[in-house]
């Protein structure tokens, strides 16, 4: 017995490999596993950000910031009416397969995501094309069904992003794992669960990118471990970022200085309140609920890793309203806003949350809030799909949305609006979950987003800014609070702040960030 | 082995009579371990009852300078003798009700496995023929489960409370006691005393309930207490889960759950609570350990 | 022996039968929606309505559980929902650490359970034995959560003796495996201990001392070999645990194995693995029992293998 245990315990310790210490190789760990590659499927924090760096799409953002640059497309064009988008595809841009990509890979990736056979998340981002047409190797023309603002920032988005169809063919349903693409780096190694290598594409069409040779990520890491390890020099970013925690020590060690990163996020997180239902059908009930909830106290609880929020759109998100006052913290006024509803002896009603840390948490705290007003509400603390199913139904009167909440697929107003906030999502197994819709709204949102011309951007932007104005005003969500991200990186790395916090590319942008040696 | 295997005809023939009743605590009385597993479980109980009058605070408040500025809790203090938890309620007036939900818990849902266990095998053991053979096969395929997994599953498909939590472990749990009353109800349908009876004419019930039951009661004492240690960790389980009862009732199992990450900075807020489950399943085993060595010391070991 | 073996064979194919039908069942009345969960936020309900399709998931039940049967029939687990891979490929990346992990908790188990009972019986009746009897009995009521994460808070913090969690190395899979074994170790010490007990008292013991062995040598030649066969019984019993010990076990100290995969897929209502990890968990639970009945005989020649 013994010497059997002996025996796999030595094979398991060569197994064992060593800290990637070289320069230009860095070490990223993560908690969850990635669990799929493919730029159709992947829609999680671990893979976002390297889909977008083993593929391309037509357009991306610069990195550190919001702003759209052409990536795969060389220069484009917008027709007149805005329904038409024409692309010039880069020469000379491969896969790593060696073969070159053409407007026939981009036009077979964008089909195959809304192929139903690929039950990609991401359809439903491509509802404004109407056909896609291949004029020559390097022009696709995409003609919308309507005039869509949006349409560029789509075009940077992940489920947009180019494949090779012999590659996906030959994968036979399981590109998720064989991933070929035409980005900055390549899978050298995969080993489920635990580790995965990518290298540097030496045939990168971006000149001197990537900056680094190797990135190895290690899954299955506690943020707590990671923070330590990389504290003794063994990781050089932390995927999941500082965990909560640890977080005021870490802050406040003079060691740590110059370490730490801190970016905001396009996040809100909000409670949605049926507006279908009793009592939440009452928009004095809502504005109530919006006056009672402290949330100073709740970032407070999160160690202050967020920052109180007045209106859906979090601050850095063009349309959001500096002025906007919001409704204020006032127990004694919500109660008398009840009153006035008729709601004086108070109401029971449910608040779902998902049943992972702090979510619960917060929902004890608004729970307590709310009681203060005369609102009873019982916490309902379920899994993921529960709660979302709840939701969809309009089974939930309340829903605390931590864990589910938007982060914006696209730095634009209107991707706050859509599914979660408009008619369109107000169904039956819908994302509106306050099943709040607003005929009129729809209507100014369609306007607003049928503005093509970059020259407009600004009247487009104060659109969106008084159609959020008006949800604030019918109170459909109690906005809590915008979280920020608070990262760590080695010594060794270099590039800045904002690359370890990109708005985009999240968490890192690995394409862009360097070692100093 | 011969040894251990051989008083098995005499302890299982005998009913707990008054006179041996007697005899029972007596012996227990000598087990300084038995006695100990007796005084936690009164102090667990004595905390659940008299939670209102023995806590300093409600346990679902929320106080203001419970936390930090930057959102710590408390480490224990003269306000709040045990700290606060990362809500900055009172952690010691959490746990004294928390030791509500546990026995509440540990109790009645290892009550219902018991009853529901105890049907099944007598009935299988007693009646036998397909109904008892299809029972007994079920109840294999119960065991078949992964236990965690199928309560994990079940919670989620119920939506967890109080009493869907006592419900979901008492449909895992029934199984083992089962299985332990059919071969009992089994050996002894083919005992002497209850064939000498058939062979008098005495009827099913007279049997089933002057002869069998009787005889079980010793064994449904000794596992039903010892179940209750196996539910009040299943509990815990499913809290430190997140898929026990709902917050903000306190249980011990959640108050660990909502403070696991925070292990390192704030280790009373796992430990304490972690020490109080320890103690109860301790007192649970004790006493269950004691009673079987008392009353049927031919099942040793495990349970 | 061999018709049992078949009969047994059998059985253990209406269990599995049994609890795919069951786990199918619990699952198919979840509240809550697979594909809607799969199409994404920005899913339009055609969507969903379309990946349901795709799924199968817009068929009866029994359409639905016949064909999981089917498939199943052929080897076949189905592909996960979130993941997009074989579940069996998923769980044949995860097994090896969950089986790596139960032999390390069945060595700690036999390591501190035997040597705890060995000792206890050699010093009967003293307070070594009693302090090992109460160790033992702590041991059994401990939970696994509050076990592991204290052993993380002494031995990895702040001794800093062992990794905080994480997978790769032996030093990684120690506290885990302590974890997971110190429930069986209780048991063991008990068990080995009152079979120690019995052995001892035995008339050929004390023959053996007469003839001037030493204590070590009985030990070792006589008592021990009496002593263990129940101990391996046991061990096919703790499989069935253990089985409910990894969701907890792997989850506080990050350990890449099938517990984890199944808590996740629970969380996301990942149908296929659920079903998949269940099965699997079923037929290691079998197997275990099986061992501990092929084993029963050899301990007490009066049960027969029925």
């Amino acid at each position: 017995m013994r010497n059997l245990m002996l025996a796999t315990a030595t094979a398991f310790a060569l197994g064992v490999c060593a800290p990637a210490f070289a320069a230009g190789e860095i070490v990223i760990t993560y908690k969850d596993d990635v669990s799929t590659l493919d730029p159709a499927i992947g829609y999680d924090w671990q893979n976002w950000s390297i889909i977008k760096s083993l593929f391309d799409g037509l357009m991306d953002y610069k990195p550190g910031t919001t702003e759209l640059v052409p990536d795969l497309a060389e220069s484009y064009e917008i027709s007149e009416d805005g329904k038409t988008f024409t692309f010039k595809l880069r020469q000379g841009a491969k896969f790593t397969n060696g073969r070159e990509v053409t407007a026939e890979d981009v036009k077979y990736s964008i089909e195959r995501v809304l192929d139903p056979a690929t039950q990609s998340p991401g359809a439903g981002f491509f509802g404004s094309i109407d056909t896609i047409e291949v004029v020559d190797p390097h022009t696709i023309r995409f003609n919308l069904n309507r005039p869509d603002a949006t349409f560029l920032h789509v075009m940077a988005i992940n489920f947009a992003h180019v494949v090779p169809k012999e590659a996906v063919e030959a994968a036979a349903g399981d590109f998720g794992h064989k991933p070929v693409g035409s980005g900055a780096y390549k899978v050298a190694e995969w080993t489920l669960g635990q580790r995965l290598v990518l290298e540097k594409n030496p045939d990168y069409w971006k000149p001197d990118t990537p900056k680094l040779d190797k990135i190895t990520f290690e899954f299955g890491q506690e943020p707590n471990v990671a923070l330590l390890r990389l504290q003794r020099g063994e990781v050089d970013v932390l995927g999941d970022g500082i965990p909560p925690a640890q977080f005021l020590e870490v802050k406040e060690d003079p060691q740590f200085a110059g370490q730490i990163v801190e970016g905001g996020q396009l996040h809100t997180g909000y409670v949605t309140m049926n507006v279908k239902t009793k009592p939440f059908d009452d928009v004095r009930v809502r504005r109530a609920v919006n006056m009672a909830i402290n949330k100073d106290r709740i970032v407070r609880i999160i160690n202050n890793r967020a920052v109180p929020a007045n209106q859906p759109l979090p601050p850095s998100m063009p349309g959001y309203i500096k002025d906007l006052k919001g409704y204020p913290f006032d127990p004694e006024g919500a109660k008398k806003l009840l009153a006035e509803a008729g709601y004086a002896d108070g109401i029971a009603t449910e608040l779902y949350v998902y049943n992972t840390d702090p979510n619960p948490r917060i929902a004890q705290a608004i729970q307590q809030d709310l009681a203060a007003i005369g609102i009873n509400a019982e916490i309902k603390s379920l899994a993921q799909a529960n709660v979302i199913a709840a939701g969809g139904d309009g089974s939930a009167p309340m829903i605390w949305s931590g864990g589910m909440a938007w982060i914006a697929d696209f730095p634009d107003p209107s991707n706050f609006y859509g599914p979660i906030l408009g008619c369109g999502g107000a169904v039956q197994g819908g994302w509106n979950w306050s099943w709040y819709c607003n005929e009129e709204l729809d209507k100014l949102a369609a306007e607003a987003d049928s503005i093509t011309d970059p020259a407009r951007a600004a009247e487009r932007e104060k659109m969106w800014s008084e159609i959020y104005r008006k949800i604030v005003e019918d109170a459909p969500w109690a906005p809590v609070f915008n979280e920020q991200r608070f990262t760590m990186r080695s010594k060794r790395m270099g590039g800045d702040d904002s690359l370890y916090v990109d708005p985009v590319h999240i968490p890192v942008h690995y394409d862009a960030v360097t070692v100093n040696e | 082995m011969t040894l251990a295997t051989a008083p098995q005809g005499a302890a299982r023939t005998s009913i707990l009579t008054a006179r041996r009743l007697g005899k029972v605590f007596a012996d227990f009385a000598k087990r300084p371990l038995a006695l100990f597993g007796l005084i936690a479980i009164l102090g667990v109980s004595i905390a659940a009852i008299f939670a209102p009058l023995l806590a300093p605070y409600p346990p679902g408040e929320q106080f203001f300078d419970g936390l930090t500025l930057e959102g710590a809790p408390l480490p224990p203090n003269e306000t709040f003798l045990l700290g606060t938890d990362l809500l900055g309620r009172d952690l010691m007036s959490r746990l004294l009700y928390g030791a509500r939900t546990s026995l509440v818990i540990g109790i009645v849902a290892n009550g219902i496995a018991v009853v529901i266990g105890s049907m099944v095998g007598v009935t299988a053991g007693f009646f036998g023929g397909i109904v008892g053979s299809a029972l007994m096969r079920f109840t294999d395929l119960m065991m078949a489960f992964p236990a965690l997994l199928l309560a994990i599953v079940l919670a989620a498909i119920l939506s967890p409370s109080l009493w869907i939590v006592v419900l979901v472990i008492a449909m895992v749990n029934w199984t083992q006691i089962a299985r332990i009353t059919f071969t009992e109800t089994r050996s002894l349908s083919e005992r002497e005393f209850v064939e000498a009876e058939w062979s008098i004419g005495a009827g099913r019930a007279r049997i089933l309930f002057r002869h069998i039951l009787p005889h079980l009661v010793p064994t449904m004492l000794v596992w039903g207490t010892l179940g209750v240690a196996t539910t009040v960790l299943l509990e815990a389980t499913l809290s430190f889960l997140g898929i026990g009862v709902q917050p903000p009732t306190p249980s011990w199992g959640n108050i660990i759950f909502e403070s696991q990450t925070y292990f390192t900075s704030a280790p009373w807020l796992v430990f304490i609570p972690g020490a109080c489950i320890v103690v109860l399943a301790l007192g649970f085993n004790l006493v269950g350990d004691a009673l079987r060595d008392i009353l049927d010391p031919t099942q040793k070991g495990r349970f | 022996m061999a018709a049992y073996l078949a009969r047994r064979l059998i059985q253990a194919i209406l269990i599995l039968f049994g609890v795919s039908l069951v786990t199918f069942f619990l699952l198919f009345v979840l509240p809550a929606d697979p594909a809607r969960q799969l199409a994404g936020r920005s899913a339009t309900i055609e969507t969903v309505e379309s990946i349901r399709h795709e799924l199968g998931l817009d068929r009866p039940f029994h359409v639905q559980y016949l064909r999981y049967l089917g498939a199943l029939a052929s080897g076949d687990l189905g592909r996960s929902y979130q993941q997009k891979t074989n579940v069996s490929t998923l769980i044949a990346a995860r097994l090896p650490a969950t089986l790596l992990l139960m032999v390390g908790a069945i060595f700690c188990e036999l390591l501190i359970g035997l040597t705890m009972g060995i000792a206890a019986a050699l010093r009967r009746g003293r307070i070594t034995d009693q302090l090992l009897m109460i160790v033992s009995f702590v041991a059994v009521s401990a939970p696994q959560f509050v076990v592991g994460v204290l052993l993380l808070y002494v031995f990895a913090v702040n001794l800093g003796w062992f990794p905080i969690g994480g997978y790769g190395s032996f030093a990684h899979l120690v506290l885990p495996a302590l974890t997971l074994g110190i429930l069986g170790a209780g048991w063991y010490a008990r068990m080995m201990r009152s079979s120690m007990v019995d052995v001892l008292r035995q008339d050929y013991m004390r023959t053996a001392k007469a003839k001037g062995l030493k204590p070590g040598v009985v030990l070792a030649v006589h008592a021990l070999p009496n002593a263990i066969l129940p101990i391996i019984a046991m061990i096919g019993i703790d499989i069935g645990i253990f089985m409910s010990g990894i969701v907890v076990v792997e989850s506080v100290f990050g350990w890449p194995g099938i517990g984890q995969l199944a808590w996740q897929a629970i969380q996301q209502i990942d149908i296929p693995i659920i079903m998949g990890v269940t099965l699997v968990s079923a037929c290691a639970i079998i197997i275990g029992n099986l061992i501990a009945d092929l084993i029963a005989p050899l301990i007490d020649p009066r049960i027969k293998l029925r």
